[in-house]
């Protein structure tokens, strides 16, 4: 309540008291009879210093009046205004607090009353709208569960470059060492794969189009990082809501990519290998050859010379089957690098193996000897219906008992023996076990003994095993090097890797100021710091940000960093965000920090809670690190302050209170950040409905505000 | 009659053979293992015809080639390339360095003898 109000209220309080008072005596005056009123008069003119007291006495009861009336009903009167905005805009669920003097409770209690209806009616509205929703929602649900399953990675793109859509693969393509840029909804891919290649790619879609082709692709090789090659699709998008009027211009396009740093890298080897082997051959035969047609050609030449040639002729033979040699085993290891099946122990092959064996053919395998270590290239799936279909054929044919495998070590190879006790295979055998299909009973296979063994560069034979009264096959597959805990990706739950509005967003040309606040993008963030006094050296421990983007908050966004500071911690921020020096050992520091963050929060309005003590720090690192952050900057506090100025409070927990968002992760700087996201996102329809619409309008109310004026 | 040629090739058992080979067709020769040994020589022995290999050691054959048409003192000596790879690039590159013979490896040793005779005009 301003101080002008009050004053209104005191004078009008002041000025109908003292109206009152002077009605009073013109009344009695009027009834007066002559003397009498004479009487008055004097008296009246005795009286007037009394009058005076009477009339300060008057002016200061008219103070009190007026107090009493701002506090009873001006005031209760304003915050059920507040509270009724609120229950009507950001958060349903908030009701008005009853005080004030009866009329005002009553008045609360209708308006706490009509909240319910409203958020009755509100959650009626919403349930239909999900109901209606339930199908598109179920299809998006398919498309990113699909998305995340490819193998290769997927980029949605408008024509313009934003990121609408991608998958978990597509993230790994981008991320880790030497990652070009950040991938995300609304980004620029540009960041991530050079323009002129895209914008070539796409000249080419348009160019096919033009000419008729129906379904064009166009390819390019990209990288991605350092040491990143991918080989990428593009297709174009046409006919969304935001097309151009021309129906052949795309409105964007799908990318799939594929890391082929290996196999470039494969071909390569191959080309070298195959180049090295044509030469040392052309040498050897070229030598050879000429030795041999002069032996032939001048058979006159002295022994000596003969002996010569000869000899020229036994030594590149020899260098020759060596050359060939190498190429062979080249070869091989090229072979296998190229084809690329699952690493796996030999040990769990031949349990798989055995579980198969007991779940299809009902039959107990025993396992012998079994080295632990050795690991092979496998397609599992095959190899194990191969073994599978050995002990079929050993148990139907041969009558086979006591089956048990074992596996050792032998060369370059892992040797994976099959044992049983019973009859062995005739002569020629081989033929018919190694190229019937491997079906078996009630599971049909196109491949067969021979194929698998093939393409697994490997071998199966049958030896006599003396030692017992059975027979024993063979099967030799190449060592692969062991696979070390490769962790698995976090899974994030439901990422949020899509939003097809981006299509009908505007572009990044037009000025941010003059935005709307609902269709800008914004990355929320938070510092923790050792201390609380950054001009006096206190140092950034932690960084935290997520991103926004079209009313949403992208929980798999985000930004999570501790920071070495070189300086300690401060007992007392050390109790609030439990941040201990042995957490920071390791951690990057904040020069080399600085600069991923600038290039995550790039293009967005930075969203804080109390931002300004998180830019100060920010500001004083700007000479050391040439890291600026220029860009436009709203604070959930100064815009709770022009939101509510009279509901008190503006710290985060009961603004988050008051928004009916929930807090978790309080005092760690994503969890900081998240809330203030999530606080911001709910702010902006009731901003609206104060008529603070753009950028603009919501920086200029929170200058206006008075927290505003409060510096670090 | 009797020619003068050096042969450059570096695969001591094919130089035995066309060492070989060019004493029995009565040519004179010497023989340089490696490209800087093979100018020094051309410059010193004045070959009619220089049997000239691409992979040479110090310096390629192509840029002995290169070197000796540059050379007017040795204009007028006849070069036959060897080469152990072949490719029809390399053919074409060798002509277009002034090479007046590109015989691949392995070679027929009458071709060979044919194609020397024929650029030596015997």
């Amino acid at each position: 309540m301003s101080r002008l109000r009050f004053l209104a209220v005191w004078i009008s309080a002041f000025a109908l008291l003292a109206g009152a008072g002077a009605g009073g005596l013109l009344l009695v005056d009027a009834v007066l009879a002559p003397e009498d009123e004479r009487q008055f008069s004097r008296l009246l003119a005795l009286g007037g210093d009394i009058l005076f007291v009477f009339g300060v006495i008057l002016f200061v009861a008219s103070g009190f009046l007026a107090t009493w009336l701002v506090r009873a009903y001006l005031t209760p009167v304003r915050r059920l205004a507040e509270s009724t905005w609120l229950a009507a805009g950001g958060n349903p669920a908030h009701r008005a607090e009853p005080q004030g003097p009866a009329e005002v409770r009553e008045l609360a209690a209708a308006v706490n009353a009509l909240a319910g209806r409203h958020e009755a009616l509100l959650g009626a509205v919403d349930e239909r709208i999900r109901q209606a929703h339930a199908d598109l929602d179920a299809e998006k649900s398919r498309l990113a569960a699909l998305m995340s399953e490819l193998a290769s990675g997927v980029l949605v793109c408008t024509a313009d470059g934003r990121i609408l859509l991608y998958n978990e693969h597509a993230r790994r393509l981008f991320s880790g060492a030497g990652a070009p840029g950040y991938i995300g909804l609304g980004r620029s891919v540009f960041s991530l794969i050079d323009r002129p290649l895209v914008v070539h790619a796409l000249d080419q879609l348009r160019d096919r189009l033009a000419h008729g082709e129906a379904g064009p692709v166009s390819v390019f090789l990209a990288s991605a990082g350092p040491s990143r090659l991918l080989r990428a699709r593009m297709a174009p998008i046409m006919g969304t809501a935001a097309a151009p009027a021309d129906p052949r211009e795309p409105s964007g396009f799908v990318l799939l990519m594929d890391d082929v740093g290996e196999d470039v890298a494969s071909l390569e080897q191959r080309d070298r290998l195959i180049e090295r082997l044509i030469e040392s051959t052309r040498v050897a035969v070229a030598s050879i050859r000429a030795a041999a047609e002069n032996l032939e050609n001048f058979p006159q030449m002295g022994r000596e010379r003969q002996a010569q040639f000869t000899a020229i002729i036994g030594a590149e033979a020899s260098r020759l089957t060596g050359e060939l040699d190498r190429a062979t085993r080249g070869h091989a290891d090229l072979a296998r690098s190229h084809w690329s099946p699952e690493q796996m122990r030999a040990a769990d092959l031949v349990a798989v193996a055995r579980r198969r064996v007991e779940a299809q053919l009902g039959l107990a395998v025993a396992s012998g000897d079994i080295d632990e270590s050795l690991w092979v290239s496998v397609d599992s799936y095959s190899m194990a219906q191969s073994l599978c279909y050995l002990v079929r054929r050993v148990h139907d044919e041969l009558g086979g008992r006591d089956v048990r495998f074992d596996v050792a070590a032998s060369g370059r190879h892992a040797r994976i023996g099959l044992q049983w006790t019973g009859a062995r295979p005739a002569a020629g055998y081989s033929t018919a076990w190694e190229t019937e299909p491997l079906g078996a009973r009630g599971e049909a296979s196109p491949l067969t003994l021979r194929d698998v063994l093939d393409r697994h560069r490997a071998e199966a034979w049958h030896e006599d095993d003396p030692a017992t009264q059975g027979g024993r096959f063979r099967l030799l597959l190449p060592l692969a090097a062991p696979v070390r805990g490769r962790a698995l990706p976090a899974k994030v739950s439901r990422p949020e890797y899509y939003d097809f509005d981006l299509f009908s967003q505007p572009g990044p040309a037009s000025a941010l100021d003059e935005r709307r606040l609902a269709e800008l993008a914004y990355t929320a963030f938070d510092t923790e710091t050792t201390g609380l006094e950054p001009a006096a050296g206190d140092e950034i421990i932690s960084i935290g940000a997520v991103r926004m983007l079209n009313g949403r908050l992208l929980a798999a966004e985000v930004f999570d960093q501790l920071v070495d500071p070189r300086r300690p911690i401060s007992p007392a921020s050390a109790k609030i965000h439990g941040i201990g020096p042995e957490m920071l050992a390791g951690q990057p520091t904040l020069d080399k920090v600085l600069p991923a963050f600038r290039q995550f929060c790039e293009d967005t309005v930075l969203v804080g809670h109390n931002a300004a003590f998180d830019l100060r720090f920010l500001q004083l690192k700007e000479a050391a690190t040439g890291v600026r952050f220029d860009q436009p900057v709203l604070d959930t506090l100064l815009l709770s302050a022009v939101l509510h100025k009279d509901l008190g409070e503006h710290q985060l927990e009961t603004i988050a209170g008051r928004f009916g968002v929930s807090v978790t992760g309080r005092h760690t700087a994503l969890g900081d950040a998240m809330v203030t996201g999530e606080i911001f996102l709910r702010m902006i329809p009731l901003l609206a409905e104060r008529g603070i619409v753009t950028l603009r309008q919501a920086r200029e109310a929170s200058q206006r505000t008075f927290h505003a004026r409060i510096r670090y | 009659m009797a020619k003068r040629v050096l042969i450059a090739e570096d695969e001591p058992n094919i130089v035995t053979s066309l060492e070989f080979l060019m004493s029995q067709v009565g040519h004179e020769f010497r023989t340089a293992v490696n490209g800087e040994d093979a100018l020094r020589l051309a410059a010193e022995f004045r070959p009619d015809l220089m049997l000239l290999d691409v992979m040479l050691p110090l310096k390629s054959g192509f840029d002995v080639c290169r070197t000796v048409r540059g050379d007017e003192a040795l204009k007028k000596m006849k070069i036959v390339m060897l080469t152990a790879k072949g490719r029809e690039t390399e053919v074409a590159k060798g002509l277009a360095l002034g090479a007046d013979a590109y015989i691949t490896k392995p070679f027929a040793t009458r071709e060979l003898l044919d194609t020397v005779k024929r650029l030596l005009g015997d």
